[in-house]
């Protein structure tokens, strides 16, 4: 009895305070280091395995890779060498990539500014579900929709512009085909962008300092008023970056605009006319009867699309993260 | 004693007598009126004429009218109203027609019988009443499923690295996942056909199709994994702390359980976001048109190949058969997101 009380009474040994992590907490982190790792990682790979299987591609033409309107194959009988160039097919991504910001653009700054400050309760909610569901649509899905449903009214829309702005160089039209455009892929493209851009473009609004909105509204300013003193400069970043990663998106789509754009190896500036380029629709263009060499080719291509995507997703959320911590 | 108290009765300034609205409604009278009459009288014909001439004519009315009532700047903030809500019609437009073609084009052939059976049997001509789509089912099961394993852990695992960890490359890792998002599908489909194919030597399958997947499902569950992690509060983590926990068992028995439905929505809306994913499918899982149970042998099918295969035979049955697997297709996106609404609004992580 007086044993087990004498022993109660001993105190026990302090612990040893340390910094040094547990062992179970060394493999946690370790496990999740890794883990975060591994997304780096693969981008890098991703980088890395296009270069090493295009490489071959882009040492052989060199420049002409980037500037080049061909695509032939080599054909050994005439002595013909293979010559790829993406020159068309770039100059084609981008044109159909601005005309759908130009169309996109406008619309998601105008629906975030209907959800955040002109919308009546009762609509706002199931807006921004539909605004939710419009990004979630497959693109597959556009694709079908804009080849059945949306082309033969834009192609009427194409011949309207063409008949009344067609001395403006860019709706002039050397041969009569209105369909599969790069102004029908555009305006895909603006429907499938829109979504993105107003969802950052409202997130961005929704950050506005309520005391100066209301300020502006005691000072006597109209809504338009107070948007364009208020709003406008604390979400003119949030803006720009959520139409660039709009654009991302917009370069790099494929299948929507494969379905609704014909492929020409040529630079035409003629937007109306059925003839544009896109590198991500060549890519599944070219792919199903690609010999060793033009795989190599294609690879190259895909990385000079990887690296141009990558380059204005990285500027979009640069300005997105800056704008967010102001 | 007896005091009383006169209360004022509360008006409503702000609410609009019948007499500061008759002016916009008789605006509205008269736009529509006008449009009427001018498409009637004018060359211009047809649905598109009149929607040209409705709106020009809706932003005449209302700037005039607020002109005429109070000055030049009320007239601006009345055009851009205008233009803001002409802007919002336009985004739900293409939307309501996506979804009414889709039901109807798309549902002509639906019957459960597409269900039960493949392509392999059934030429492209032949009707609708013949053949199915379960090879395109199973396909694409197999495939979102491997994704999904695949990518779940890393995903969260990264998300923890960003908000518990907070290591050394924590900004590093997150702008890169942030730009990873950005990475088009093509791209992923291009780098497994070079790695899977080219460097390892494998054959069309579907696995291959799934780690396609995975490298664009990884940015989506990181990212929406991170938000949810944030908004756990501290106070949960230091309380965990102050009971003496490592912080591994703080993570996994107080942070991880708390934010348990953000994270199952994180996965849901990577679901969503691969599910209707084609270009990548093109390049690595070869599609067929009979039912195959092997994921690592022999090429497969899925919803997306089905759909895009069907449009490129392009004579009438296939093309209608494509709309059949893209109504299932939206039919399986829009049950995913509103699984992942349900759960981050009614049940998810309280702001």
């Amino acid at each position: 009895m007086s044993s087990t009380l004498l022993e109660q009474k001993q105190t026990p040994k302090p612990r040893i305070i340390t910094t040094e992590l547990r062992l179970t907490d060394k493999v946690f982190r370790g496990v999740v280091t890794g883990g975060g790792l591994i997304s780096l990682t693969l981008l890098g790979l991703i980088g890395f395995f296009l270069v090493y299987n295009g490489f071959e591609a882009m040492r052989s033409a060199g420049m002409a890779f980037l500037t080049g309107f061909e695509w032939v194959d080599a054909v050994p009988e005439n002595n013909q060498p293979a010559a790829y160039g993406i020159g068309a097919m770039l100059y084609g991504t981008v044109v159909t990539g601005i005309l759908a910001m130009i169309i996109g653009v406008p619309i998601a700054v105008g629906t975030a500014l209907f959800l955040s400050y002109y919308a009546p309760a009762w609509l706002k909610k199931p807006m921004v579900v539909v605004v939710d569901v419009m990004a979630a649509i497959p693109s597959i899905v556009y694709g079908l929709w804009g080849y059945f449903v949306l082309m033969p009214h834009a192609e009427y829309w194409a011949k309207l512009i063409h008949k009344y702005f067609g001395f403006i160089p860019f709706f002039d039209m050397p041969a009569p085909v209105f369909t599969r455009s790069p102004f029908i892929a555009s305006l895909v493209l603006a429907i499938m962008i829109t979504p993105i851009i107003t969802a950052i473009a409202r997130e961005v609004f929704a950050q506005t300092p309520l005391e100066r909105i209301q300020a502006a509204y005691a000072l006597g300013a109209t809504k338009w008023s107070m948007i364009k003193a208020v709003v406008f400069p604390y979400g003119r970043g949030g803006v720009v970056g959520g139409a660039m990663l709009g654009l991302g998106r917009a370069l790099g789509e494929t299948v929507a605009v494969y379905t609704v754009l014909n492929l020409v190896y040529d630079i035409r500036i003629e937007v109306l006319l059925s003839a544009g380029g896109n590198v991500a629709s060549m890519i599944v263009n070219k792919f199903g009867e690609a010999d060793f060499v033009e795989l190599q080719a294609l690879m190259a291509a895909g990385f000079v699309l990887f690296l141009v995507t990558l380059i204005v997703n990285f500027i979009a959320n640069y300005i997105i993260n800056k704008t967010a911590r102001e | 004693m007896s005091q009383t108290l006169l209360v004022a009765k509360p008006n409503r300034p702000w609410k609009l007598t019948p007499k500061q609205v008759l002016p916009d409604l008789l605006g509205a009278v008269f736009t529509v009126a006008s449009t009427l009459l001018i498409v009637a009288l004018s060359p211009l014909k047809g649905k598109l004429g009149f929607a040209i001439t409705l709106i020009f004519m809706a932003i005449l009315t209302a700037t005039a009218v607020s002109w005429i009532r109070r000055d030049r700047k009320a007239a601006m903030n009345s055009t851009t109203t205008v233009l803001v809500y002409i802007a919002a019609a336009f985004v739900i437009l293409p939307l309501i027609s996506v979804l009414y073609e889709i039901v109807r084009l798309g549902s002509v052939g639906f019957s459960l019988g597409i269900f039960t059976d493949d392509m392999a049997e059934t030429s492209s001509e032949s009707p609708l009443t013949e053949g199915g789509l379960l090879h395109a089912v199973i396909g694409t099961a197999y495939i979102v499923t491997f994704a999904t394993l695949l990518a779940t852990p890393i995903g969260i695992l990264t998300a923890l690295y960003i908000v518990e960890v907070k290591g050394r490359f924590a900004g590093l890792v997150r702008f890169f996942v942030q730009a990873m998002s950005g990475v088009p599908s093509i791209v992923a489909g291009l780098f497994i056909f070079a790695v899977w194919m080219i460097q390892l030597g494998n054959a069309y399958s579907g696995i291959a199709g799934a780690f396609a997947l995975t490298v664009l499902m990884i940015p989506t569950v990181a990212r929406t994994s991170e938000e949810v992690l944030k908004l756990i509060p501290q106070d949960l983590r230091e309380a965990g702390l102050a009971l003496g926990a490592t912080q591994w068992r703080t993570v996994a028995m107080v942070v991880v359980p708390a934010a348990r439905s953000g994270l199952i929505t994180a996965v849901i809306l990577g679901v969503a976001r691969v599910v209707g994913e084609t270009a990548p499918l093109l390049l690595t899982v070869g599609g067929a048109d009979a039912i195959n149970l092997n994921p690592t042998q022999g090429n497969m099918s899925a919803f997306p190949y089905y759909v895009w295969k069907n449009l490129l035979i392009g004579n009438e049955n296939s093309i209608s058969r494509a709309w059949l697997g893209v109504f299932v297709l939206m039919i399986l996106v829009l049950i995913i997101f509103t699984l992942a609404r349900y759960l981050s609004t009614s049940r998810g992580v309280k702001k």
